[in-house]
């Protein structure tokens, strides 16, 4: 029987992680060395627990798919990171930021891991600055903050629109650290492609040189899992091309439970979709929101004239424009949380008012004139200027936008060739997060016991929805402050095992699995490319387990995706060979992967027959359109088991959530 | 490593042997701008003086130490820099490449401009600097002064107007000034940069200084020759 | 899925001359591929994921490239397009460049990042660890990560300096300033990160020795010197600038004057 305790620590809520480190065993330093790590993933959880760890003195193997631990996806985090520090006076708090996150998630995390979360989020500012990561400053030499979707304070520390970038170069710098005292050894470009269990613990992993294509063995005493979310199932996202399910998913198998598959988060403001051959689909920081405003004509006519071109968005005038957000959701305007303005997006743009030129007519405004306006009058007034043109007060606003927002402005005059400052910027949700993942008890371990999984691979603390600048947060979290006191207390039981053979059946079974799957693909000659399958495949899903789902739509995404896997196996052509850098065989085992991954989502979210956070069942909204939560009868995680090849056959177990320190309420943003 | 052999310190040796040698260009010009005074015995002894100091001042005579030294150094520094900067590239090199689109000519040829730079030096010294040394040179009397010095005026100006290779020599040292223009308008600023010497508040000048410089020294090193054979009077 | 056909933008027909080359050690070569309609709202990379959908359908091996955010910040893609890093754009990665900046008809040079410091690994994939070696040997602060630090505002960082840190951090990792200098040199790459922790207060406590450490490294990978072109900063995707490596080569001399350790 897997484990499936959530081990949540005894006591009231602001003392549990107290007690729980009180609690935990300790692996003294003399015997640290005689223990291996295997850390799988190097974006801001990967990286943090792989550095903290080997600190410790533990013997780290760190893996990570691309050329450099520094390129993992956190990397392309934009707008910022959240923490309870109130270093703005705005009545913010540790209770606050746990509040926020547990409504933010629409009710369907655990207290006691998102109330850790806000504990610990003042120190992972505190840590960073001392490693150099250069936040946003204001002109005293103080940190500066912003605000972001969903909550009412100002808590979000940022570098400019880079802050993932930052945060992850200076883990990946203490990482470096290191590695250059040969306390981590880094693989790059190579990939985890099994679990190996050995008595029923995790015991190493196999993984594929994507070089050579060597397929090796690595053992070690702890796996740790932090291979980020699985968003690319829906083939466009705003995942980077290599994201993938293959680590979390090939757990899953070996028996690790997989929680709440089917939330995701489709984020409000990217760029649409722009023709058939798009790769993936760019984020606009969600930050942008502070200084822009949503809105699409409230004439079907305007819309379809800004379609064809006919139209500029400045010739609509200011009474023929519909700001939605700040019509329906007056309290938090265009600062509603992700799910909630994702949707509104897609009601407004069903409705036929949307202004993109693509099939779909999938599209909607983000506006800064206003902001250009008030930022450059303000500036205007600063500097002493008596009555400033418009010419010079709209020159000062682009200044101060600029200066706040100056990349990612670049960033879409690159993709679009249309200039932000000049012209509204034309957005649309896209799949950005999965908040699922694999499910973890209160010390981040997964039901297979010695495989730990952190960051965006497990579920924990953002529930159905997560709040912007909370991802980075329990990134940081997960990997320097809760692993490296919880691991050890696993490892406390292995200071006498010794060093783990790789040369037992457990390793030969998994090694063999691995290069059959390699070789059938090889030998297949099939007359699709992978990308075929996978387009197909982001098709359904993002039709029938997107922002909308419904019973019917389920029920066909199950079948179609089951089919689609078959026909994939069947006639997938996937060139080259295995004993060279092949990357249409990385991602045939990718998207094998997926095809297996996307049916379990479109199962979870038939199973929640409720609307909560990004899980929007039709059946299930209020009259005016929000989402309808049901508490007595979904208010758990699901967590599915593997029960062979066929996914319609995962058994359900659920962990009842209990919410003994906040009122289980009707979300509202209004 | 240290002041040695790092790749930064080769080029702390190079901007700081450069800027000695901008010092000396200086120094250099304003004695010859002697040369243009009117043809005649006052303007001789005169610039015969100066190049009689210029070779018995022990001041002057370390520093032009220092000056070959420099050349030397900037020589040998610029011959290893090139050598592992074409090796750094490696074996195949780009089958189409556009340096001009992000960087000047001048800045991308300091090796081949400092190489011609070189041969105008050689050929410079043996016109006048193995004279002084090795003659064959008139020597004659000056009032108040107690030894016969030698006549580099007469030398100087003979040789630019020379009947037979005057003309080519005028050219060539017109040619190697421009060679030294384009070398200066690179060198003088990047040796700033490459000692660390960067402010905002300076670097435009910095950057304005080196242009200027670039621009009028060579080009009075390049009259002096061209005045002495078109403008002066045949001596 | 969201199908889309773009009637306002225009399809482009191109030639491709491609570097390919198996492995490490084989010889290379270009070979010439046509594309057709491409959309100029297509990116660069999702014409070359054309071209190898076509070359698989086809029964041949598609071009290796590296690539994976796509959005101008991992820093992987690394592709030299017609004489210049990351394409004839300024202060874009390759996946950047979108077709619009190309004609059609127009040929392409599509060659990998030239450096004997980055050997190629298959056809335009190049071995940048190098860069990541420089950073080992001295590119962090020395700080353990166990939380128990001071508080973040209790030492207030000067605004310009902050600024600094930060556009000399926001580095990709990318290459492109060694694969466009005519000497090879990774000046720009490892100034820009001496030059963030120089201007930051945490950073002063180890500058010496982290400025010697990254000089000794960088010249141990073989990268070339320095001769002040200015063609890495033209072709910086995050345009760090210039005079970032004349602050470290202050550092570096500051260090070796003063420094008492023996490095």
């Amino acid at each position: 029987m897997p484990h499936f305790d959530p081990h949540l620590p005894e006591g009231a809520l602001a003392e549990k992680w107290d007690r729980a480190k009180a609690g935990y065993r300790l692996v003294a330093p003399n015997n640290r060395d005689r223990i291996d790590i295997v850390v799988v993933g190097t974006g801001l959880a990967g990286a943090s627990a792989a550095a903290t760890l080997a600190e410790l003195g533990y013997r780290v193997k760190s893996f990570c798919y691309q050329d450099s631990p520094r390129r993992a996806h956190s990397i392309a985090a934009q707008g910022g990171i959240n923490a309870a520090k109130n270093y703005q006076g705005d009545n913010d708090s540790v209770y606050r930021l746990f509040y926020d996150t547990i409504k933010g998630g629409d009710y369907r995390s655990r207290e006691a891991n998102v109330y850790r979360l806000a504990q610990l989020s003042g120190q992972i500012i505190d840590q960073c600055v001392a490693q150099g990561v250069p936040f946003a400053r204001e002109y005293g030499g103080l940190l500066d903050n912003r605000s972001f979707g969903g909550v009412q304070v100002k808590r979000t520390f940022y570098a400019k629109g880079q802050t993932g970038q930052q945060l992850l170069l200076g883990a990946y710098q203490a990482l470096s650290r290191q590695i250059a005292k040969g306390r981590v050894s880094m693989y790059n470009r190579h990939e985890m492609l099994d679990l190996v269990l050995v008595g029923g613990k995790a015991r190493g992993i196999v993984a594929r040189n994507l070089v050579t294509g060597a397929i090796e063995r690595h053992a070690a005493h702890a796996v740790v899992l932090a291979s980020g979310g699985y968003g690319n199932v829906y083939f466009l996202s705003t995942y980077a091309m290599g994201s993938n399910c293959s680590a979390i998913w090939k757990v899953h198998k070996r028996g690790a439970y997989f929680a709440n598959p089917g939330f995701v988060q489709i984020h409000p403001t990217c760029i649409p979709v722009h023709g058939p051959f798009q790769s993936k689909l760019t984020l606009m920081s969600e930050s942008l929101r502070n200084s822009g405003r949503i809105w699409v004509p409230k004439k079907r006519s305007d819309a379809q004239a800004t379609r064809e071109g006919r139209c500029q968005p400045a010739d609509i005038q200011e009474a023929d424009r519909d700001y939605y957000l700040e019509r329906r959701y007056p309290a938090f305007g265009n600062l509603a949380p992700r799910d909630v303005a994702s949707r509104a997006a897609k009601e407004r743009c069903d409705a036929g008012y949307g202004i993109e030129d693509n099939d779909a007519k999938e599209g909607v405004f983000l506006d800064f004139s206003t902001e250009i306006q008030r930022r450059g009058t303000e500036r205007a007034y600063e500097a002493g200027m008596e009555n400033p043109s418009a010419v010079q007060i709209r020159a000062l606003g682009k200044k101060w936008i600029a200066d706040k927002y100056g990349n990612l402005f670049d960033m879409y005059r690159q993709i679009t060739g249309a200039d932000p400052y000049e012209t509204p910027m034309k957005i649309y949700p896209a799949v950005h997060y999965t908040m699922g993942g694999l499910w973890v008890d209160y010390d981040l371990m997964s039901s297979i016991p010695g495989c730990f999984v952190i960051g965006e691979a497990n579920f924990s603390d953002h529930g159905a929805n997560r709040l912007g600048a909370s991802a980075l947060m329990q990134g940081l979290a997960d990997g320097y402050f809760i692993l490296p006191y919880t691991l050890p207390n696993y490892l406390a039981d292995d200071i006498r095992t010794g060093p783990i053979p790789t040369d037992t059946p457990e390793f030969d079974e998994a090694s063999c699995g691995v290069r059959e799957r390699i070789e059938r693909w090889l030998s297949n000659k099939g007359a699709h490319t992978v990308d075929y399958f996978h387009k197909k495949l982001g098709e359904v899903m993002w039709n029938k387990v997107g922002m909308a789902r419904s019973a019917a739509g389920l029920r066909e995404a199950i079948a179609e995706i089951q089919q689609l896997r078959e026909s994939f196996w069947k006639s997938v052509c996937v060139p080259g060979s295995a004993d060279d850098l092949n990357p249409e065989l990385e991602k045939a085992g990718r998207v094998a992967d997926f095809l297996e991954l996307g049916q379990l989502m479109a199962i979870d979210a038939l199973d929640r027959d409720e609307s909560c956070g990004g899980h929007f069942r039709v059946e299930h909204q209020t009259p005016g359109g929000e989402a309808l939560r049901n508490d007595g009868d979904y208010a758990y995680v699901s967590a599915w088991a593997y029960q062979g090849a066929d996914i319609n056959r995962e058994a359900l177990h659920k962990e009842p959530l209990a919410f003994e320190n906040v009122e289980l309420k009707t979300r509202s943003y209004k | 490593m240290g002041m040695g052999k790092s790749s930064l310190a080769k080029k702390y040796w190079m901007a700081a042997t450069g800027l000695f040698l901008i010092l000396f260009l200086i120094g250099h010009l304003a004695g010859n701008l002697q040369l243009l005074l009117p043809l005649g015995q006052r303007a001789k002894d005169r610039f015969n003086l100066y190049a009689a100091f210029m070779t018995h001042s022990p001041v002057v005579k370390i520093l032009s130490y220092l000056t070959y030294t420099s050349i030397l150094l900037h020589i040998i520094d610029g011959i290893v820099l090139t050598i592992q900067n074409r090796r750094a590239r490696g074996k195949v090199r780009y089958a189409k490449n556009k340096p001009a689109a992000n960087s000047s000519w001048s800045s991308r040829n300091m090796a081949l401009l400092g190489t011609l730079i070189g041969a105008f030096i050689v050929i410079h010294l043996i016109n006048f600097w193995a004279k002084v040394h090795f003659g064959p040179i008139e020597t004659y009397i000056i009032a108040n002064h107690a030894e016969r010095i030698q006549d580099l005026y007469t030398v100087t100006i003979q040789t630019f107007q020379d009947a037979q290779y005057g003309l080519w020599l005028v050219l060539f040292y017109a040619f190697s000034m421009l060679i030294l223009a384009f070398h200066l308008s690179h060198g003088f600023a990047a040796a700033f940069q490459s000692l660390g010497l960067s402010h905002p508040r300076y670097d435009g000048l910095i950057k304005r200084l080196g242009a200027a410089f670039a621009v009028v020294v060579p080009l009075l090193f390049a009259f002096i020759p061209l005045y002495i054979r078109f403008v002066l009077d045949q001596i | 899925m969201r199908k889309t056909t773009m009637a306002a933008r225009k399809s482009l027909s191109l030639t491709l001359k491609i570097w390919r080359q198996k492995h490490a050690k084989a010889r290379g070569r270009f070979e010439t591929h046509r594309v057709k309609g491409i959309s100029t709202a297509s990116s660069f990379l999702e014409m070359l994921d054309v071209l190898n959908e076509n070359l698989i359908e086809a029964g041949r091996e598609p071009v290796a490239f590296d690539h994976d955010c796509r959005e101008g910040i991992c820093g992987i893609c690394s592709l030299y397009i017609n004489g210049r890093a990351h394409g004839p754009s300024r202060g874009i990665t390759t996946c950047q460049l979108h077709m619009r900046s190309f004609r059609d008809g127009d040929t392409i040079y599509v060659e990998p990042w030239r450096s004997r410091a980055f050997p190629v690994i298959k056809d335009l994939i190049v071995d940048r660890s190098a860069l990541d070696r420089v950073l080992q040997a001295g590119g962090f602060i020395s700080v353990n990560t166990s939380g128990n630090t001071q508080d973040a505002d209790s030492i207030p960082v000067n605004k310009q300096d902050a600024d600094q840190a930060f556009d000399a951090a926001s580095c990709i990792g990318c290459g492109a300033c060694v694969a466009t200098c005519k000497n090879s040199s990774a000046m720009l790459f490892t100034a820009a990160k001496v030059s963030h922790l120089a201007h930051l207060p945490q950073g002063q406590i180890e500058r010496k020795r982290r400025v010697q450490h990254m000089v000794r490294q960088m010249d141990a990978e073989g990268f070339g010197n320095c001769s002040v072109t200015g063609a890495c900063e033209v072709e910086c995707p995050k345009g760090i600038a210039l005079k970032h490596i004349a602050r470290m080569n202050r550092e570096y001399g500051h260090a070796v004057l003063t420094s008492r350790e023996q490095t």
